[in-house]
C-alpha cells in the first residue's frame, strides 16, 4: 500500500505527479485541501461543540470562540442524561472484542482451507460466504428475536456476540483469504523441504507474514460490531444495551442538549476512529474484501 | 497468484488407482476440516432464520392477537404488495440507494483524482477525507440532525447568518427536504469509502503505458478517457457493489434523522416498524421475503462483477 505515503519516486514521473510547480498544479493542490477541510468540518464542528457550554452551543450564528468547557462530557457521563453511559460502552466493548475473537478463531482456518491448501470448488464456497453478506439483515431479525425469546436470550450480550460473529465472518474469511494468498508458494515449499511440518510452517513462516492482515481484519470486525444498531436496538433492552443504542436516546433531544449530544457522539466514535486510523493502510484492502491490493 | 489455486497433491504416481482414491478422500477431508466450523456456524446463524422467516410469512401472526395464529397462504404477500406504505418504501429505498451510490461514486472519483497527485500535505488531506467514514453511523446522523441541520442553532443556518446577516434565509432543512437531508449525510459518510477504493485503483495503473501514450502525444483528457477510466472500471464497480450492499440496508440514518417520517421510510425501516411497533410478525416476514427476493436479483449481478474481478486475480 503506497496510499499512506507520498508517492514513491518514479523514474519517469507522468504529469500527474506534478514534475514542476505550475499554476494548475497549485490550484489542484489548493482544491484538494479545500475538499479535505470541507469533509472534516462536520467532525471538527462536533468536536468543538462538545467542548462548549450548552448555552454557547445553541446560538445562531454559532460562537466559534466561546470558552471551552467539559460541561457536555460531564453531562454525558453524569446524571444529566438519566442513565450512565458506562454499561452501554462496556457492553459494546465486550460484544465487539469477543465477537472479533470468535471471528478470527473461525475465519483463519477457513481462509487457510480456501487459499494455501484449497478445498475443491473453493471459489463456490467463497462466494457462498459473500452471498450471506448480501442478504438483508432485517429479514432475519424476526426469527432471531423469536428464537432468542424462546430460549431466554433476549437482552443478553452473548446473543449479540453470536450475531456479530456471523455478520463479520464472511468479510473476515474474504480478507484473510486474500492475505494468506499473498504468502508465496515458494516460501512454503522451501519450508517443507527444510523439514518443517505443517504446524511449524504455519507458526514460523505463515503467521509472521499474515500478522498485519490479522490485525487489519480484527480492527475492521471491531468497527462493524461497534457500529451495529438494528440488532442491538431490537434484541437488547437495559442489561445488554450497546453504545449506539444508548445514543438513540438523543434522537429526539431538543433545546439545550447540543453539547451533550456532541460529547456523546465523540466518546462513542473515539474507539472506531482510533481503530480506523490504526488500520489505515490495510483499510482499503479490508473494506474491498481483499479484492484490491 | 495463480499457483496456490491448484490443489497440491503428493507424489502418487506409483500407487494403484484404488489407493489413490482413498488417499484423495482422506486428503479432501483434511482440507475440508478447517473450513467446516465457519461454514456450519454461518449456515445455522444466517440461513436458518431465513427459512423460519419464510414459514412465518405464510402465517397470520400478530403478537397483539395471539389467538388468531394460523396459516393464511399468500395473504401477507398480498397485503405487503398492495400496501401503499410498503410500495412507497420500496421506491424510497431505490431512490436513496441509487442517489447515494452514484453521487458518492462520482465525488469519490474526483477526489481520488485530486489525491493521486503528489502535493504538500497529501497524507493529512487523505486522513481528513477518511475520517467521516470512521464516525459511528448513529453519531454521525445525530450530529447532522442536531448540530448541522437544526433550523435554530445548526451550523448551516449559522453560516447563512454569517454571510447574509440578520435577514438570512433560515430553512428547516429536514422538514423541507427530508430525503435529500438523509442522502447528503450518507454521501458525506460514503464518499471516503469510494475515494479509498478508487485511489487504490489509480495507484495500481500501469505507469509505463501511460508514459508511452504521453510521449506519443496523447492529451491528459485522452489518457484519462481511454486509459485511466477503463482501468478504473472494475474498481468503480466494486465500490458501487459494496456501497449498495450497505446502503440498501441502511437503518441508522433513516431512524435517527427523520425516524422514517416525511416519506423517508425505506424498506429496512418499514419492516422494523411492522415488526417492532405493529407487532405483525406475518406481514413483517412477508416484507422480509420480498426484500430477499429483490436482493437476490441484484446480488446475482453483483456476484458476477466480483467474480470477474476475481478471475483477473487468478489469471495474474
Amino acid at each position: 500500500m503506497t496510499t499512506t505515503l507520498e508517492a514513491p519516486p518514479r523514474t519517469a514521473p507522468p504529469a500527474a505527479s506534478a514534475p514542476r510547480p505550475n499554476r494548475t498544479g497549485t490550484l489542484l493542490s489548493v482544491l484538494a485541501w479545500l475538499v479535505g477541510i470541507l469533509f472534516i468540518i462536520p467532525v471538527l464542528w462536533m468536536l468543538l461543540t462538545s467542548f462548549h457550554s450548552e448555552a454557547d452551543a445553541a446560538t445562531n450564528p454559532p460562537s466559534l470562540f466561546a470558552p471551552l468547557t467539559l460541561e457536555g462530557y460531564a453531562n454525558f457521563f453524569g446524571a444529566q442524561t438519566g442513565a450512565s453511559p458506562w454499561p452501554p460502552l462496556l457492553n459494546s466493548l465486550t460484544a465487539s472484542v469477543l465477537s472479533t475473537a470468535l471471528v478470527l478463531l473461525l475465519s483463519i482456518p477457513a481462509a487457510y482451507a480456501l487459499s494455501i491448501r484449497p478445498v475443491r470448488k473453493w471459489t463456490d464456497v467463497l462466494f457462498f460466504f459473500l452471498s450471506t453478506k448480501m442478504l438483508p439483515v432485517v429479514a432475519g431479525l424476526l426469527p432471531v428475536y423469536l428464537i432468542a425469546q424462546g430460549i431466554g436470550m433476549l437482552d443478553n450480550i452473548w446473543l449479540l456476540i453470536i450475531l456479530y460473529t456471523s455478520m463479520n465472518l464472511p468479510i473476515a474469511v474474504w480478507m484473510m483469504r486474500s492475505f494468506l494468498a499473498e504468502v508465496p508458494v515458494e516460501v512454503l515449499e522451501a519450508a517443507s523441504i527444510d523439514g518443517c511440518n505443517l504446524t511449524r510452517t504455519l507458526r514460523t513462516v505463515v503467521a509472521p507474514m499474515v500478522l498485519p492482515g490479522i490485525a487489519a481484519t480484527s480492527l475492521i470486525c471491531f468497527i462493524f460490531s461497534w457500529n451495529e444498531l438494528l440488532f442491538a436496538r431490537v434484541l437488547t433492552a437495559t442489561v445488554a444495551q450497546t453504545a449506539p443504542v444508548f445514543l438513540t436516546g438523543f434522537v429526539t433531544s431538543q433545546g439545550l442538549f447540543l453539547a451533550t449530544v456532541c460529547a456523546a457522539s465523540v466518546v462513542v466514535s473515539l474507539p472506531v476512529l482510533i481503530a480506523g486510523f490504526a488500520a489505515q493502510d490495510k483499510l482499503v484492502q479490508g473494506l474491498s474484501l481483499g479484492a484490491i491490493k | 497468484m495463480s499457483t496456490e489455486v491448484q490443489p497440491r497433491t503428493g507424489p502418487a504416481w506409483d500407487r494403484s488407482a484404488e489407493e489413490k482414491a482413498a488417499l484423495r478422500r482422506a486428503g479432501d477431508w483434511a482440507r475440508r476440516a478447517p473450513l467446516l466450523p465457519a461454514l456450519i456456524f454461518l449456515i445455522i446463524v444466517t440461513q436458518l432464520p431465513f427459512v423460519i422467516t419464510l414459514v412465518i410469512s405464510f402465517m397470520n401472526w400478530n403478537a397483539y392477537y395471539p389467538d388468531e395464529r394460523g396459516f393464511t397462504g399468500f395473504d401477507n404477500y398480498r397485503r405487503v404488495l398492495t400496501d401503499v406504505n410498503t410500495r412507497d418504501s420500496i421506491i424510497t429505498t431505490i431512490q436513496l440507494t441509487v442517489s447515494v451510490v452514484l453521487v458518492s461514486l462520482v465525488l469519490g472519483l474526483l477526489i481520488a483524482l485530486l489525491l493521486d497527485r503528489a502535493f504538500r500535505g497529501r497524507g493529512v488531506v487523505r486522513t481528513m477525507m477518511i475520517t467521516p467514514f470512521l464516525v459511528v453511523p448513529v453519531a454521525a446522523a445525530l450530529v447532522w440532525k442536531h448540530a448541522l441541520y437544526n433550523p435554530e442553532y445548526g451550523l448551516f443556518n449559522g453560516v447563512l447568518t454569517w454571510i447574509f446577516g440578520e435577514n438570512a434565509p433560515q430553512p428547516d432543512w429536514i422538514s423541507t427536504m427530508p430525503l435529500t437531508a438523509i442522502v447528503v449525510s450518507l454521501v458525506w459518510q460514503w464518499t471516503p469509502f469510494m475515494m479509498l477504493i478508487i485511489l487504490a485503483g489509480l495507484q495500481s495503473k500501469p505507469l509505463d503505458v501511460i508514459e508511452a501514450a504521453r510521449i506519443d502525444g496523447c492529451s491528459s483528457w485522452q489518457i484519462f478517457r481511454y486509459m485511466t477510466l477503463p482501468h478504473l472500471r472494475q474498481y468503480l464497480e466494486l465500490g458501487a457493489l459494496l456501497g449498495s450492499i450497505y446502503i440498501v440496508q441502511n437503518f441508522d440514518a433513516v431512524f435517527t434523522i427523520t425516524s422514517g417520517g416525511l416519506g423517508t421510510a425505506n424498506l429496512p425501516y418499514t419492516i422494523y416498524q411492522i415488526f417492532y411497533n405493529a407487532q405483525d410478525y406475518g406481514r413483517a416476514s412477508a416484507a422480509g421475503v420480498v426484500v430477499v427476493i429483490g436482493t437476490i436479483i441484484i446480488a446475482t449481478f453483483a456476484l458476477r462483477t466480483v467474480s470477474s474481478l476475481f478471475r483477473e486475480e487468478g489469471a495474474r
